[in-house]
């Protein structure tokens, strides 16, 4: 390991999704050597599953529509522990780097003006929340990821990036200094091991939902990014945050959009009742995703659930009309005849939560900097490391993403790591020097599973984990439940540090990626169950029976974890826009 | 018990290819390939495939099932196998083999790349987004889909032939997708590239790359509507 093949270059981003992409654009069109690594051929990212769209306030749909309605909603949307200058800066930034999206091409649905389409979407609002429904989110019909990720692509070909298509990350390299110098990766196809060295490391690395096991992530979502940090002693924040999806195929976990529900689509359980009137009376079906999926839960749970086994609930749809469904939910259609075996024109979807999203991740600044807190509790920026994309937790989400924010903190912080990383480069940044002696991290997690001769294999171990973070960390948690799944999960550890690779070929080996992959699960799964656990308080997505209400006194806060103690410390969260008045915390109510 | 028979070749092992069968139990559901594929790994660990969305949008998946063209994560068994008949699985043809069922995909992604893909306007861009009517925007409707899966290009047999200089259905169905965006401007130098005798005109109109599409697009289409472009510049 120590005489690996080094390559150098002024920024490496690893990760070829949205967040990624975004960041390699910025910095080839300022002709910086940039390289992308990317475990996958770019387009097959995560990003390309997103649907509904991308949330901004571009005024189509509406003409008096602004940015700040769009940030108070976020606000709310993340239950108050979203920063609020982060929250501003998207909002604020957002439409010009839609209409970027636009002008490189991205096949967007159109209005008769021949603007950009937008259709409601969960948890909006006019007027600071006094207008009634918003219609704020941009859609390439239901395929609005797809459309985005291939022009991002498209465009970094134009530019002439660097990509290393099918290499995997699989350690940070820092050096004395706590500075990190670059990434060691291998080349899937010849499994050949280089360090790539880099004065700006930015990690793109995309979410962790296959932690548990049903989720609408791709199977390559096996929070590569978060180990690699982790590993490096640096602590994530807000990692107990997991947003639920309320509308994930039963059975398959496949994602039907929210925008089913925006273009006029709800909820019924068993008796036929729309019962989210109950729940949020205002906007019923449209309220924030972890209210909907609760509502859904307590439906399941109170035995009104459908099916035989009464464990899901209907998402209706067929009173759109076929010339709807196939203009603006064409994708949609697809899946369900696929995947639920029904057709929305006729039947309604079988619809139940499912893991969708990890609002908590590396923590950084808006410029896509990397943060550690110092011994007394200051942020301090880790130096030559970048996050961005779901890996980050800048943090816009807070407790709860509101949909279609997503894709637009991909492009809007990828684009802004971009550009200060430019600068940075411009100022003159040097690479910083690197001892052999701080490669032996990285060397030691290989040879671990390289020398293993016998122990319990991969898939058993990994579905193991899966079905404790499903069954102890789900929807609804719970004290004792969650200690009994933090005592498992260290156990899990053990069986993983003695697992066996089997196959030890060196020519598209996938069992040994799938050996690094779980490395990175069972750091995530851990951080996410200690932080879980030890957030005493229901907030957002995080929603305990022993503790059911928000604990604003305790609680306002974000979460640190720091793995080299595993515990969990405080974060203050930002109240202080540049442009509008602080959004003090209200009761939230949809 | 569902038979399995799958193409098997390792480089540092395998002097060459050969078919390798398995037994599968499926619990008498009606998995999807990738599925099968998924619990042949368990049993297996050395089968190696390309896999990510599980969901037919990202296009990973393209492989050879019972000598037909198809995404394994959306073809469900009964689909492809009829009573008693094995689930037979190939790479996709045509291309190199790196390992099993993986494919080397350089030349499909450099005829991809050959063909600009990507928005040209030189015009400066406007403080909005450039208007679009929605009828202009239907046109990119059945082409600006592709998830570059590759099913259709190593579906045809002039790309078999020609790989390096016939761009393939992919490709041509993107040419076209920028040929007709109302928004790119580089009409007449997209179409010149196209002008010689292998790019365009080895397509021979036989329709596999339109039966094997996982997407239900017809790139057979597309190349009609650029030979007709290119024939009206012409005159």
């Amino acid at each position: 390991m120590t005489n690996i093949r080094t390559v150098t270059y002024d920024a490496v981003i690893v990760g070829g999704g949205g967040a990624g992409m975004r960041a390699a654009l910025q910095l080839a069109q300022s002709g910086q050597k940039t390289a992308l690594i990317s475990k996958v051929f770019p387009t097959r990212s995560h990003t390309v599953s997103a649907q509904g769209g991308i949330t901004c306030a571009i005024a189509s749909d509406d003409p008096n529509d602004d940015w700040r309605w769009h940030m108070y909603d976020t606000v709310k949307g993340s239950d108050y522990i979203g920063d609020q200058d982060a929250i501003e800066y998207m909002c604020n930034v957002g439409p010009e780097a839609v209409y970027e999206l636009d002008h490189m091409g991205m096949p967007f649905s159109r209005t008769e003006e021949g603007r950009i389409y937008q259709r409601p979407f969960g948890g909006q609002s006019k007027n600071f929340g006094e207008g009634g429904q918003a219609a704020r989110t941009c859609a390439a019909a239901d395929r609005t990821g797809h459309a985005l990720l291939h022009t991002l692509y498209q465009q970094n070909l134009m530019h002439n990036t660097v990509f290393f298509n099918e290499w995997y990350a699989v350690e940070l390299v820092k050096n004395q200094d706590n500075a990190i110098c670059g990434v060691i990766a291998c080349s899937i196809e010849t499994g050949e091991f280089v360090f790539f060295k880099s004065k700006a490391t930015v990690m793109a690395t995309g979410g962790s939902g296959r932690i548990y096991s049903s989720t609408t992530n791709a199977l390559i979502n096996t929070g590569d990014g978060v180990g690699m940090a982790l590993r490096a002693g640096f602590p994530v924040q807000d990692i107990e945050m997991w947003q639920f999806h309320p509308t994930g195929i039963a059975g398959a976990g496949v994602l039907v959009t929210e925008g089913c529900r925006g273009e006029g689509g709800y909820l019924v359980n068993k008796d036929g009742e729309r019962f989210m009137e109950r729940y949020a009376p205002n906007a019923k079906d449209l309220a924030g995703r972890d209210v909907v999926a609760r509502s859904m839960m307590m439906e399941i749970l109170d035995g009104r659930g459908c099916g035989p086994d009464g464990d899901h609930v209907y998402l209706k749809l067929d009173h759109l009309g076929a010339d709807v469904l196939h203009k603006r939910l064409p994708g949609i259609c697809e899946l369900s005849i696929t995947f639920a075996q029904a057709d929305p024109v006729k039947e309604p979807v079988p619809v139940v939560p499912t893991c969708h999203y990890m609002m908590g991740g590396i923590p950084t600044n808006i410029n896509g900097q990397a943060l550690s807190v110092d011994a007394d509790g200051n942020d301090k920026v880790i130096d030559g490391l970048f996050a961005v994309g779901e890996v980050a937790c800048v943090s816009v989400h807070g407790a709860n993403r509101l949909g279609g924010n997503s894709l637009l903190d991909l492009v809007v912080f990828g684009r802004a790591a971009g550009i200060y990383i430019e600068k940075a480069l411009k100022d003159g940044i040097e690479h910083r020097d690197v001892s052999a002696s701080d490669m032996e991290s990285a060397e030691t997690r290989l040879n671990r599973w390289e020398v293993s001769k016998s122990g319990e294999d991969i898939p058993t171990l990994r579905k193991d984990l899966q079905m404790t973070m499903q069954n102890h960390f789900g929807v609804f948690r719970k004290g004792d439940l969650m200690q009994e799944g933090v005592a498992k999960l260290a156990d899990i550890r053990e069986r993983i540090a003695n697992g066996h690779l089997t196959d030890k070929s060196s020519a598209y080996n996938t069992a040994r990626i799938e050996a690094l992959e779980l490395d990175n699960l069972l750091e995530v799964a851990e951080a996410t169950a200690i932080a879980a656990e030890a957030r005493t308080e229901s907030r957002g997505a995080h929603s305990r029976y022993d503790y059911p209400d928000r604990d604003d006194e305790n609680w306002l806060v974000h979460s640190i974890y720091d793995p080299t103690t595993k515990k969990l410390g405080k974060r203050d969260v930002n109240f202080s826009p540049k442009q509008v008045d602080t959004f003090q915390p209200k009761i939230r109510t949809y | 018990m569902l038979k399995v028979s799958i193409y098997r070749y390792n480089p540092e092992i395998d002097s060459e290819p050969h078919m390798k069968d398995y037994q599968v139990d499926t619990g008498g559901k009606d998995l999807m390939v990738l599925d099968v594929l998924s619990l042949i790994k368990e049993q297996d660990p050395t089968l190696s495939y390309r896999r990510s969305c599980r969901e037919g949008v990202c296009g990973s998946d393209g492989m050879n099932i019972n000598g037909k063209n198809g995404l394994a994560c959306v073809t469900a068994i009964s689909d492809v196998v009829k009573g008693n008949k094995p689930l037979v699985v190939r790479p996709l043809p045509g291309l190199p083999v790196i390992r099993d069922l993986v494919v080397d995909l350089t030349l499909f992604y450099q005829q991809y790349e050959k063909i600009k893909p990507y928005l040209i306007n030189d015009t400066p861009a406007p403080a909005i987004e450039r208007l679009q009517s929605p009828e202009e925007r239907d046109k990119l409707d059945g082409l600006y889909e592709c998830i570059l899966c590759a099913c259709c290009s190593t579906a045809c047999p002039s790309f078999w032939w020609n790989p390096d200089k016939f761009v393939g259905p992919s490709g041509l169905l993107q040419a076209y997708r920028f040929l007709i965006d109302s928004r790119d401007t580089a009409t007449s130098e997209r179409l010149a590239d196209l002008n010689d005798p292998f790019s365009l005109f080895r397509c021979r109109g036989i329709m596999n790359c339109v039966d094997v599409c996982p997407k239900g697009l017809n790139p057979t289409k597309a190349i009609g509507h650029i030979r007709k472009m290119l024939l009206q510049q012409g005159v």
